[in-house]
């Protein structure tokens, strides 16, 4: 199995005056998960849609390996992709659709069976998909997708549906994936619901990048909130001045924005300031992630909904 | 290309529209077959959108008159069946899956042609044998006979199945170029049932117009039988091509829609 990484490269796409994606660029690394994140209506799955060759860019490209989708002979062996559920015929049973596929990606019956039973299908295998809930919708997608044991495998919101239990499985089953050495794509609007599965984030808002790296990096960009208590809270105000934190009361602790509690608690110590409570505020990543991507949105309907001309 | 064919050939065959076509196409023609039949052994001129003129075919004429209805009356369905192939992938959005497998958009559209060939077989031979079993009791037993010992019978039901396959094969394209499934469905019938029909009656009336309806789909089908459900029975002059150029015709019609198909439905954006 030979590790193929995913290449976007100035990729747009335009339907007449949507612009959908805007001049995206990201690569996507072999042996990790990575979180391809946006609001609603961000161009995640025009992005994917692009990046399988199903939608036709504007400009720029996206490469699997060091070629187009279409370019792969047999693609299905490389790429497994499931986009938005419910893409099934309603009158095929769940493995007479796995079956229609399988002459192409190359493999058997005894496959189809076998995909059946890793995403937990094989008591409603045999039923049609019309009678499938969401979820199990869901895990057919992510079948079709394995039916080739690819290699690259991109999801698109692949934990809609997902009871709890699934979605724990589904994160195991995408770290086992990224442990093998694959190249693993998933898309979502909630932080929260990759946020213990991804090595690395790609987000985007309004079509556009506004943050890549490995989840650590979006934690440096969380905001360090240090609360305090203390008897001399004028003191802590000094100690902040003197390092450039700001602080703020609330209620009767002081919170200190910009350090870190032991940066806090060492500086305490020196001066001789007696602390009460000094606690990290836990970093809240999807915080983090709203401001990233309501900024561009918010700055747009900020600037059409001020009436012009009209600041005092 | 053996791959993609036999993906096609699942695809047809694992859902249940096929055979509901098939089950109502047996009934309708049996039901035709036997009153045609009837209405040609007792000689009278009950039935038929050409009855009460002059001519009525006696003999083994009456018998591949029958024996030919399984085209023209029962052509929709496999028209109908082969669109299938296109506009249901298009109603349930299933295009994805398959472009993802085979992103090669011309190959899907090959291979939905080619595999189409065999839906088109079953329903040939089917269609083909209900008028049979319809009609030919009725004539023996109150005509001048069956004669399904005849070299000329045979290779008229020969033909049939070639051309009941071949609308199959038309159907595919048109599906393809038209793959809204509800479109698709009211165009087929409506041409088949209405504007055909009465393109091929004014075609057969008025002279100017009969070397234009010989190239109708439905004429060059009739070519290729060398029977003219409208001419022959109405005792009409529309002249048919003949059979090569009939069957030239009906594939170029499969030609020009599946070449279509390829460079407007499925140069699009898939989404
Ligand atoms: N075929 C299309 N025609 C016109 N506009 C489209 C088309 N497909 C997508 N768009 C627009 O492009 C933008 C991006 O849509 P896209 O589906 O890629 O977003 P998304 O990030 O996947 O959103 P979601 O989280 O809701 O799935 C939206 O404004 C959408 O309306
Ligand atoms: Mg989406």
């Amino acid at each position: 199995m030979e590790p193929a990484a995913i290449a976007v490269d100035h990729l747009t796409k335009r339907f007449g005056a949507v612009t959908a994606v805007d001049d995206l660029s990201f690569e996507v690394r072999p042996g990790a998960v990575t979180g391809f994140l946006g609001p609603n209506g961000s161009g995640k799955t025009t992005t994917l849609r692009m990046l399988l060759g199903l939608v036709r860019p504007t400009a720029g490209r996206a490469l699997v390996g060091d070629r187009p989708y279409v370019a792969i002979p047999r693609p299905a062996r490389t790429v497994g992709a499931a986009l938005e559920a419910s893409s099934f015929h309603p009158g095929r049973t769940g493995l007479g659709h796995l079956r229609t596929l399988a002459p192409q990606v190359g493999v058997d019956d005894a496959r189809c069976h076998e995909v059946l039973e890793l995403v937990g299908l094989v008591e409603a295998k045999g039923r049609r998909v019309q009678g499938y809930s969401m979820g199990m919708r869901q895990r057919l997608g992510l079948a079709s997708a394995l039916l080739g044991d690819p290699p690259v495998v991109i999801l698109d919101e692949p934990a809609n549906g997902l009871d709890p239990q699934g979605i724990v499985w589904l994160r195991e089953l995408l770290r086992l994936f990224a442990s093998e050495g694959r190249t693993i794509l998933v898309s979502s609007h909630v932080l929260a619901e990759v946020q213990t599965t991804v090595d690395d984030v790609v987000i985007i808002t309004g079509g556009r990048l506004v943050h890549a790296s490995p989840l650590s990096g979006l934690e440096d960009l969380a905001e360090r909130l240090v609360v305090v208590r203390t008897p001399t809270p004028e003191e802590v105000e000094r100690i902040a001045a003197q390092h450039g934190w700001t602080v703020t009361h609330d209620g009767g602790s002081l919170v200190v924005r910009g350090a870190t509690a032991q940066q806090v608690g060492a500086e305490a110590f020196r001066v001789g300031v007696e602390l009460h409570q000094l606690v990290d505020r836990s970093v809240e990543l999807e915080d983090v992630f709203l401001r990233l991507t309501a900024s561009a949105e918010d700055l747009a309907t900020r600037a059409a909904g001020t009436p012009r001309g009209r600041v005092a | 290309m053996r791959a993609a064919l036999l993906t096609e050939y699942r695809k047809l065959v694992s859902t249940r529209m096929w055979w509901v076509l098939l089950l109502v196409m047996v009934a309708y023609l049996l039901f035709i077959a036997v009153v045609m039949a009837f209405s040609l052994a007792t000689g009278g001129g009950a039935g038929g959108p050409g009855a009460g003129s002059a001519a009525v075919p006696q003999g083994v004429d009456a018998a591949t008159t029958v024996y030919a209805l399984a085209n023209p009356i029962g052509y929709v369905f496999p028209l109908l069946v082969g669109s299938l192939a296109f506009t249901t992938e298009f109603r349930h959005r299933t295009i994805t899956s398959s472009l993802l497998v085979e992103p090669r958009r011309g190959v899907l559209v090959v291979a939905k042609l080619v595999s189409s060939v065999v839906i088109g077989l079953v329903f040939g031979i089917v269609g083909t044998a209900s008028v049979v079993l319809g009609g030919a009791p009725v004539l023996a037993a109150a005509g001048d006979g069956a004669f399904l010992a005849s070299g000329d019978v045979w290779s008229l039901l020969a033909w049939s199945v070639v051309v009941l396959t071949l609308w199959t094969v038309v159907g595919v394209a048109f599906g393809g170029l038209v793959p809204n499934q509800v479109a698709a469905i009211v165009v087929i019938v409506a041409f088949t049932q209405f504007v055909e029909p009465i393109a091929r009656v004014v075609g057969s009336a008025v002279d100017a117009l009969s070397g234009v309806a010989q190239f109708l789909p439905g004429a060059a089908a009739d070519a290729v039988l060398g029977t003219s459900f409208f001419g022959g029975l109405g005792g009409g002059a529309t002249d048919l091509l003949p059979r090569w150029a009939g069957l030239a015709v009906l594939v170029a019609y499969a030609l020009v829609f599946a070449v279509a198909a390829r460079s407007t439905t499925l140069r699009k954006d898939i989404g």
